[in-house]
């Protein structure tokens, strides 16, 4: 379990009977977005990096481990240390990195 | 109740969202030079923004009784032509004199470009010959994690002071790392790409109160001016005490912007 400074002053059904409704909707629209995803045609045989990041990301959330949205947003985090010199021609941000085998790139 | 939102954009919101700010209890807010979501076309667009900042903003937020204050810089975002931005950082320091500028803000990088360093590098150098509070902005998405440990050494290579800096928009993966080498922390509550409000009360209690603040960011986009009393809402949902709540909505920015004189001048506790 994460450690807490403050202890959240509810119980785990309070919790659960508080943000169940809320995220069970997320959940779904999760499994929708993957349905929709794979119900779609391929522009090319390689995979979509922010696709790949999502579904990593997903097992992050059922490992059993603490502090999964920090790990989640790290996951999707650049971990580079180069530096371009400007953004010019540069495209917005989109909000993963190909992951690698030592993790993000 | 009471709170201060300590960043919101209220030159792209409308004058009812003040009023509406103010039934909610705001007292006082914090605006931070930004991106106006479009690239000026020339510095002297810089100077009619800060001269809207200034002398325009202040008057429409008292009217509704709500203390109006601002920092100045050229934004991250427009700072990767460095020439462009040293005409603009020209124009600050005959700003800094108006009463309710706290300082220099929101600094930061966007893309993590050398460029934009230099720039930053040059604004921390101006807080410091000024002796001015420092407001940073931290990328996005996941340009987040390596441009908020880049802003931090910039901000550590320099003589300023950790506890005058302000670094905003952290989340979960950055607040720890934020905290541990002696700065605030900004939460933004956000409807779409930063934090809501349940994570924001989630690192309070994962992290503690200390050196923490939330803030709306409210700007031209989607996002919500209420966002910092519906915060408050979750966490007395949640049966945090009043004395938390308010540590966390006013007494921490009343902490931290009460190091500038100005501020603490004119806002009561």
């Amino acid at each position: 379990m994460t450690e807490s400074r403050i202890p959240i002053p509810m119980n785990r059904d309070q919790v659960i009977d508080t943000w169940f409704m809320e995220h069970r909707a997320k959940l779904i629209d999760i499994a929708a977005f993957l349905d929709r995803v794979d119900r779609s045609i391929p522009q090319s045989e390689q995979a979509d990096f922010r696709d790949a990041a999502f579904r990593s990301a997903i097992g992050i959330l059922t490992d059993g481990q603490p502090d999964r949205a920090k790990r989640v947003l790290a996951l999707l985090s650049d971990h580079s240390t180069e530096m371009p010199e400007s953004a010019h021609g540069m495209k917005g941000a989109l909000g993963a990195v190909p992951v690698t085998n030592e993790g993000t790139a | 109740m009471r709170y201060i939102d300590p960043h919101i954009h209220m030159v792209s919101r409308t004058t009812d969202d003040y009023q509406r700010m103010a039934q909610s209890g705001c007292v006082a807010v914090t605006e931070p030079a930004f991106w106006a979501g479009f690239d000026r076309s020339s510095a002297q667009g810089f100077q009619d923004y800060f001269r809207q900042l200034t002398e325009y903003e202040p008057r429409r937020a008292a009217q509704f009784g709500i203390q109006h204050f601002t920092w100045l810089c050229i934004n991250p975002k427009e700072a990767d032509d460095p020439g462009f931005a040293r005409e603009v950082i020209s124009l600050i320091p005959e700003f800094l004199k108006c009463d309710t500028v706290l300082g220099i803000g929101e600094i930061g990088l966007n893309k993590n470009t050398r460029n934009e360093l230099v720039i930053l590098e040059e604004q921390i150098a101006l807080a410091e010959s000024h002796g001015q509070m420092i407001l940073v902005h931290t990328p996005h998405l996941e340009d987040k994690l390596k441009g908020t440990r880049l802003i931090m050494d910039a901000i550590a290579a320099s003589a300023v002071d950790p506890g005058r800096v302000l670094i905003d928009h952290v989340e979960e993966h950055t607040v720890a790392e934020v905290l541990d080498r002696g700065f605030w922390a900004g939460m933004t509550l956000y409807p779409d790409t930063k934090m809501t409000p349940q994570r924001a009360v989630d690192v309070i209690e994962m992290y503690g109160a200390e050196r923490l603040w939330m803030n709306s960011a409210g700007d031209w986009g989607c996002s919500d001016p209420l966002a910092v009393p519906k915060a408050r809402i979750e966490m007395s949902r949640r049966g945090h005490s009043q004395a938390l709540i308010d540590r966390v909505t006013f007494d921490n920015p009343m902490t931290f912007l009460g190091q500038c004189e100005r501020f603490r001048d004119a806002v009561v506790s």
